[in-house]
Formats: structure tokens, sequence, C-alpha cells
């Protein structure tokens, strides 16, 4: 009854849109017209009605939990063959697509594709009336040239111009991490009194910042900086959430802080680069259990648009696809429960340790025709990990200990002839796994990483 | 105190050397691989005209400190000798210098070279008798020495000792380095530096250029009583001191007379005048052995490369064939070798770049024209992208320093399938190694209608990409052939 439902909808939806994005949804959802609507796929068409909004305290904006980054809007080679170009028509597709199903959010920065998203994000909205979305774009001077007051105003003047606009909804001072630099870059040159007045003059409705950095900064921010903020933008994830690494600090602390305050915020890598989408077996299988049908992806994004002090959650979507997927996650938005953060904080710990293959040495694949020691390749792998002989970064302080002791040992518990790069790819093992591991796939994936070990020695 | 200097710079010297052909880490290159480079007969086949330069101003002012500091077969001898000695002092005497012999060896050499017999140049070459010698019988002791290491760092679980492939690259060669080494330890056991005064051909030319030395021996007739003790111990044999002569040429600057003489008659200084004494002649039994040599060799050079025996009974494993060379028409040679013109013209055959390749591609040839000059073959491994080793060691210009970049672009030969080996067509699974495998996406799959009427994918070789790497080859599931083999290419190509 409820696939029937279903089908109706889509019908429905197929009328209400135009043919170009008929034929953009049917092609992804790879529909057959055999009539067989309850079969033909488990997914409901992309609404275009449901999206969640959360509401700015300060200004009442109705703004879309799902935010759209401007930071990597499709690129062409250009036909001179002097680089590449943003695909206009590509581009004006996806903002079209995205405000016809509620993304009312736009995220760019003077920076952003090499300095040409502002214009093709302005281009692109600029068909639409100025009532209908808001726009957030950035204080992008880190190039020291461009920290007087003078060229600074010029970056700002620059964005109206390009973005076709004559205020902006959203203002950031672009990723600032110490006071030094914030010094330098906003007080120094007083441009951080002139985007306080711009604010004043109603040019910049919300003032706010972006966040990579020192706690302490963002303590001093918070505390000390005696200005307003009428947003932050926060680096946010399951796995950042308690396990930052690097420049970050932990989401969660942010977020407390934050939200203590009432400040709205702005959440950007809800996947961690891609990372949280791209999952090992093991914890795709803890999200997958939960559903089945949703992707790893969307977890990551309901676990950012759970936490009620989130504005929106700022995803960079090259394709249609990302698009319709995460209006799909957002639409409407269903906040994690206690028992599922607890079980992505499990995955959360997964990846921490490792990226492991769930293969139990059981043998079943085995003999493999061309000779390869399956289960032992595996268990290296695995042993690798687990000792933290694990580094895909030439940068990272273990990656020679990491390096030495993957390939060293490797040697010594695979022969030679029965490593990973023997693997024809043939397939004959995989239907033999109990465990439905793409064995071939996992092959191949450790003979990448032994590859990249040999390679960067 | 000049001696005691001579004697720990060249230890020094040959130390390090002979740990250019053991090292496979390729640490000890990045440091002294120059060591290689100031070799003389590399350098003129490198064409290092500076090295050449500064070599000859050497000799001119100090004499032969070539031969006695820098040359490892020099070296090797006089270690050999030091031997002997123990067992039997004051040993040696005066002969007279053999010219016909020694300018006949060095015309022989002249002619053989520029007659592109490089074969018989590496033969008599001193570098390339030492590396011979090392790479052969050295290196295995050596590494023998590392796997044991490794044993143990296994068991103690560290990974500080990795354990190393061990096996004969060619038979020709290692005979020839077996005969080497036999001659030349019974020569200077006997002799001393009879070798570097009668056959060696840069022996012979550094002689020459030292007869005319600023720096030399001179005997003091007021001091000295004509006890012979000098010409007793002089293991070039080139004092003669009832005349209180000494021939220059055969002089290699050892400086074991100056300490020996009881009567300080002996000194080492600047410009002393010299009485030449040469001539007569004695025959000395060495050409024939070197002949020897050469009929040995000519007989071996049927055989081809050893292959180690691998155990392939591991209970639930498949047993692993080992692959077989094919017959290629074109022999591959190294990248950056430029052509085989090039490799064969400025190769010495002293085995550092055999002794120094990580993937066991490199071994000697046994082919009698390219006599123990590297050859290119992909059974046990192949050119990874990222190894420049070679072209890194290469003293000779025969294969010149290439960067990853450049390596990636310049073609050695090109990949060629063989249908009747290739599993993914007659064995009816899939395969796509050796698309997976090419560095440089020169493969790629597809179909193809059999006689039966099925399709199959099957990889089909772009020839204007491929740089002839071998992976395909090396990785192939098909044994003992491989179903895709790389030809090689006379002259290398860019791409």
């Amino acid at each position: 009854m409820e696939e029937g439902k279903k089908g109706i909808d889509r019908r429905k939806f197929l009328k209400l849109l135009g043919a170009g994005a008929a034929v953009s949804a049917a092609s992804f959802y790879g529909c057959k017209s055999n009539g067989d609507s309850e079969k033909n796929h488990s997914q409901g068409p992309v609404p275009t009605d449901k999206m969640t909004y959360r509401v700015n305290p300060k200004t009442g904006d109705k703004v879309s939990i799902l935010g759209y980054g401007c930071m990597r809007w499709p690129t062409r080679p250009k036909k001179d063959g002097s680089g590449d170009e943003i695909d206009q028509e590509e581009v004006n597709r996806l903002v079209d697509y995205a405000l016809a199903h509620g993304v009312n959010l736009f995220d760019t920065s003077p920076r952003y594709v090499q300095g040409l998203s502002e214009t093709s994000t302005g281009i692109a909205l600029h068909r639409h009336p100025r009532d209908k979305y808001f726009v957030s774009t950035k204080m992008s001077n880190f190039d020291p040239e461009t920290q007087t007051k003078e060229a600074s105003i010029d970056i700002y003047k620059n964005s109206l111009k390009a973005l076709q606009v004559d205020y902006f909804d959203y203002y950031l001072l672009h990723s600032i991490g110490s006071k030094e630099v914030y010094q330098k870059r906003y007080l120094d040159n007083g441009i951080l009194d002139f985007l306080l007045k711009e604010r004043e003059a109603g040019r910049i409705r919300n003032l706010g910042w972006s966040f990579h950095g020192e706690k302490e900064f963002f303590d001093y921010m918070l505390n000390e900086s005696g200005v307003k903020w009428d947003f932050v933008l926060i680096q946010l994830n399951y796995f950042d959430w308690r396990h930052a690494s690097g420049y970050n600090v932990n989401a969660d602390y942010l977020y407390a802080e934050l939200d203590k305050r009432g400040i709205p915020i702005f959440v950007m890598e809800p996947l961690q680069g891609g990372r949280l989408s791209k999952l090992d077996f093991h914890s795709l299988e803890k999200l997958k259990q939960m559903d089945p049908n949703s992707n790893a992806a969307s977890w990551a994004f309901r676990f950012a648009g759970s936490h009620p002090r989130i504005l929106s959650v700022l995803s960079g979507m090259t394709y249609m696809e990302h698009l319709q997927d995460n209006i799909r996650t957002y639409s409407p938005l269903k906040p994690l429960s206690q028992k599922e953060m607890d079980i992505l904080e499990d995955v959360a710990q997964l990846i921490l340790q490792y990226p492991f293959v769930p293969c139990n040495e059981c043998e079943y694949c085995m003999p493999c025709p061309y000779g390869l020691d399956i289960p032992g390749i595996f268990s290296h792998y695995n042993r690798c990990l687990k000792e933290g002989n694990y580094s895909e970064n030439v940068n990272d302080e273990n990656y020679k200990a990491a390096r030495k002791a993957f390939l060293v040992g490797y040697d010594r518990s695979v022969p030679k002839l029965r490593q990973a790069n023997h693997c024809t790819n043939c397939g004959i093992c995989s239907p033999k796994c109990p465990q439905r591991i793409d064995i071939p796939n996992e092959l191949q994936r450790i003979d990448r990483y032994v590859e990249d070990f040999k390679i960067n020695g | 105190m000049l001696r005691k200097i001579r004697i720990v710079v060249a230890l020094i010297c040959y130390a390090l050397l002979t740990l250019l052909f053991l090292d496979f880490t390729g640490t000890v290159h990045a440091w002294f691989g120059w060591l290689a480079k100031i070799q003389f007969w590399p350098a003129i086949l490198a064409l290092n005209f500076a090295v050449v330069a500064v070599l000859v101003v050497l000799t001119v002012l100090l004499g032969r400190i070539y031969c006695s500091v820098i040359c490892p077969l020099g070296v090797f001898q006089d270690i050999i000798s030091w031997f002997a000695g123990k067992r039997k002092r004051n040993r040696f005497s005066y002969t007279p210098a053999i010219s016909w012999l020694r300018y006949g060896v060095l015309a022989l050499f002249i002619i053989a070279f520029f007659a592109g017999i490089g074969s018989l140049v590496s033969l008599l070459a001193p570098y390339s008798s030492y590396g011979r010698m090392a790479s052969n019988l050295l290196v295995p002791i050596y590494q023998l020495g590392n796997n044991l290491l490794a044993y143990f760092a296994e068991k103690m679980n560290s990974y500080a000792f990795y354990s190393t492939e061990i096996w004969i690259k060619s038979i020709p060669t290692f005979v020839i380095a077996v005969l080497t080494f036999v001659v030349i330890a019974v020569l200077a056991w006997r002799g001393g530096r009879t070798y570097c005064n009668t056959i060696c051909p840069v022996g012979t030319v550094l002689g020459f250029i030292s007869k005319f030395s600023l720096f030399k021996i001179s005997i003091d007739t007021n001091k000295c009583n004509a006890c012979g003790l000098c010409a007793k111990n002089c293991k070039a044999s080139c004092i003669d001191s009832k005349n209180h002569a000494i021939d220059y040429s055969r002089c290699v600057a050892c400086m074991d007379c100056v300490g020996i003489c009881n009567h300080k008659a002996i000194s080492y200084s600047f410009a002393a005048k010299t009485k030449k004494t040469e001539e007569p002649k004695s025959d000395v039994s060495v050409d024939e052995s070197r002949r020897k040599f050469l009929s040995v060799t000519a007989l071996m050079a049927v055989t081809t490369a050893v292959e180690a025996q691998q155990k392939n009974i591991d209970g639930g494993l498949a047993t692993i064939q080992e692959k077989k060379i094919p017959n290629r028409q074109t022999p591959i040679t190294p990248f950056g070798s430029l052509s085989a013109n090039n490799l064969a013209k400025h190769c010495t055959a002293c085995q550092l770049c055999v002794s120094a390749c990580p993937n066991q591609v490199l071994r000697p040839s046994s082919d009698l024209s390219r006599l123990m000059q590297p050859e290119v073959s992909f059974e046990r491994g192949y050119c990874r992208p990222e190894c420049t080793k070679c072209s890194e060691v290469c003293p000779t210009g025969a294969i010149l320093q290439i960067t990853k970049e450049q390596r990636s672009g310049i073609q050695i030969g090109h990949a060629v399938w063989v249908q009747a080996n290739c599993i993914a067509y007659n064995e009816n699974v899939t395969c796509n190694s050796c698309m997976r495998h090419c560095p440089v996406g020169a493969i790629r799959m597809m179909e193809k209608v059999k006689e039966d009427g099925s399709t199959v994918k099957i990889p089909m070789v772009d020839e204007e990409r491929c740089i002839g790497c071998g992976a395909c080859e090396n990785l192939c599931p098909a044994r003992p052939f491989s179903a895709i083999y790389v030809e090689g290419h006379e002259v290398h190509r860019t791409i």
C-alpha cells in the first residue's frame, strides 16, 4: 500500500516538474516504464515541499537546513584549452533544482573555484527573485596584498557586484583561527569596523566568521572580541564531534559554547571531506542495519542537522545526484535518536581504529586459482591497521614506520607471488565469502595502498 | 707516515666502493656514489673529462696514487698480497718490465674498444673486474648475512632487517667472476702488483704518465748500502736496488719502500733526477690465463639465467609455476640507456646496476656480443614507476641519469599480447590484471568475438603509450609464459 502511494506521488511529481527535470530524475533512479511501479524503485521522488527550515532568531529568516556550498561547481575544460571554466548551464540547472526543492541558502567566497564561484553563483541566482534566496559570502583576504583597507573593501564590493546583489544575508570573516591572523586581517586595517558599519547600514544582515584553529581563539572571539556575532561557521560531523584531529577542535565543545550563547551555527564538512560517505564495510554495516536504504552520507547529514542550534548544513554538491540525495535526507530531517547517535559514535570509533577488512580467515575462498593467499593478505592488512601501522599521508608522523612495517611484514607473511597485485579480478572467490566481502575489490584497494607506499618511499 | 695515510685512505675508499655493490637499500649510493664515477675507465666512457683531467694531473703530480688508493682492484690485490706477506717476508725482487705485453694489451684494449668488442674491453678494465667479483661473489654472501639477520629480526618482531632474494643472475658472468678472482688472487699472492703492471690497461696508461710525475720516490746513493730490502718489499717489483734505479712506470706510490729502508735512503720528494732502467724480458703466463677466460666464456655463453627453485606447497594454496623468459626479438635495455648501441658503447660491465636493481629486473647478458652488460627481463619483477636506481648508479654514462618524470615518458619497448596464453581468452574467466597494473594507461580491455561466437574481454595495447616497463608481463597470471610480454626497442623513444 505504502509503495503504491509512492507510485502515484511519483506520477504527480513528473507532471509537476518540467520535462528536463523529469528526464534527469528518471535517469538517475533508473526507472524503467514496465508498469511494475512497486518493484522498480525503493525510494520515492525527491520531495519539493518537505524541506526542514530553521529560523534565524535575529532576522526571522527561515533558512533551509541544507545549504548549498558553492565551492565545487562543475567545471569543464575551456574550448581554447587555457584551463577550466565553470559549466554555467549546469550551475543554473543545479541552482534551479535546489530552489525548486526548498534549498534557499547559497554560500560562496571570492576564492572558490579559482575565483569564479561568486560570478557564476550570481548569474544563476539573479534569474530568481531576490527574496527567494539567502546569499552568504566571505572576506577572503588571505593574501597579504589584499589586507590593506582599500584592497579588502574592493573584495567586499566585488562580491556585491559578482553576486549581483545590494546586500548580503550572511557575511563571514573567512577562516580565522588565531589572534594574530584576526588582528592582521580584520583589526589593524579597520575592516572589522567597516563591516560593522555595513551591518548597521543593513547591507550585511548577519555578520559571522568561519573557524578552523585554536580553542583559545574561539573562546576569545565569543567572550572578548566585543562584537555581537550573528552566527558562526564551524566544522561539525560525527567524527569530529569528539575526535577532531590536527588543527580542529572537537565539535561538541564548539557547539556547546555557541549553543550556550544562542548563536546560530552554520556547519561545514558534514562529511569530513567525503570520508564519512566512503566507509569501510564494517562501519557501513552498522549504518545499513539501521536502515538498508540510507546511504552513509545521509547519516552524516542527519547527525549534523539533529542539533537544533544548527541553522544550515553546507554541502558542496557538484552532481545532481548529491543534491537530490541531500534534499531527500532533509525533506524533512528526521532527527537522530540517542541510540542512533550512539551508533554513529561507534562508527567513529571504528573509523578511528582502522578501515579494516571484515575477514575472519575462514578460508572458504581458498584456494585462489591464481595462487593468492587471500586471508593472508587481509590478515596482514588488518593487523597493520590494528597495530596502528596505517598511514595514507606521506606527511603523517608515523608514515615511515607504517610503511616499513607494512611492506616488510607483507613480504614476510605473504610470499611475493601470492600478494594482492596478482589478483586477476576473476571474482571466483567472492560468492564463497560468508562475510560478503567484495574480495577482488578489497584486494585491489590493498594493492593500491601498497603501491602508494612503494611509490612514496 | 705517508704509507699509513695511503693505507687508511685506500681502505676507506675500498670499503665504501665495495659497499656500493653490497648495499641494496640505496643509502650508501646517496652519499658515496661518486666513488664509482671517479674511476678512470668509467670516467672516460662517461666522457667525464673533468675527472679524467683530475686523475691525469694527480698522476703527473704524485705518480700512480690512483692505483694504490682509488682503484678497488689495486687495493684488493694489496690486501691479498698483505696476507701473502704474512706468510713469507721479503718475497719480492726486481724484475724488468715486460713492455711488449703491457703495451700489447693496451693496444688490444683500445682496438677492442673501437671495434666495439665490449666484452673484451670489460674483461680487461680493472674496475669492471672488481665489480664483477663484488657483485657475483661478495653480494650473495652479504645478502645471506642480511637474510640471517632478517630471520632473527622476524623472530623478534622487528622490522629493522628484511630478507632479499639471492639468485645467480647469469652463469657465464658468474664463471668469469670466479675466474677473474682466482687469477688475480693468485697473481697478487705471488707477485703483488703483477696484474697492474703487465696487463691492466689503465695501469699502463697511468704508468706511462707517472714516468714524468713531479713527486717521486728517489734513492739517496750516499745513504744507500745496497742491502736490497726495498726491492724485496716492492710489490711492483720496480726497484733495481743494485743500480739505484726505479722503474717509475710501475711504481704505484705505495710508500712501502720509504718506510722499510733502514738508512732513510729512500724518500718521496719533488722532481728528483731519475735514471730510467727498464727493458729485458721474461715471460709471464698471465696472458694465457686471460685467453682462457675468453674461451671458457664462449663455452658457457649458451646457458641462460638460473631460476631459483621456489617451494610452492602450502596446504590450501594453488601451486605457482615459475615464469620463463619469452623469446624477445629485440632485447630490452634499461630506462636511460638511450639505445642498445649507446649501452654497448659505454657499458664497462661493472655490474653496479645489476647489483643495485631492487626489482630483480637487470641481469648480465649472456649474449657474446653484449656479454655481461645489463639486460632487462621481467620474470621476477618489473621496472617500477618510482625506480631509477640503475640510472643513478651507472658511472659510465651507459645508463644516463633520469628523473622519475622523464622515465615515465621513455619508451624502451612495447607490450605484445599472446592470444595462446591469455586466460581471459582461453579459460573463460575475467582477467584485467595487465590493464590495472599499467602505470601509463596503455592497456584497455576490449570485447572480442571468438571463433565459437562467444565474446570475451581481452586487453588491447596502445603501443604508442606503452613504455615497456613490464608491469603487465610480470603480473600476468599466465604461466610459465606470460600472455603479454615486452619487445624491446633498439633506440628508445620519448612520448
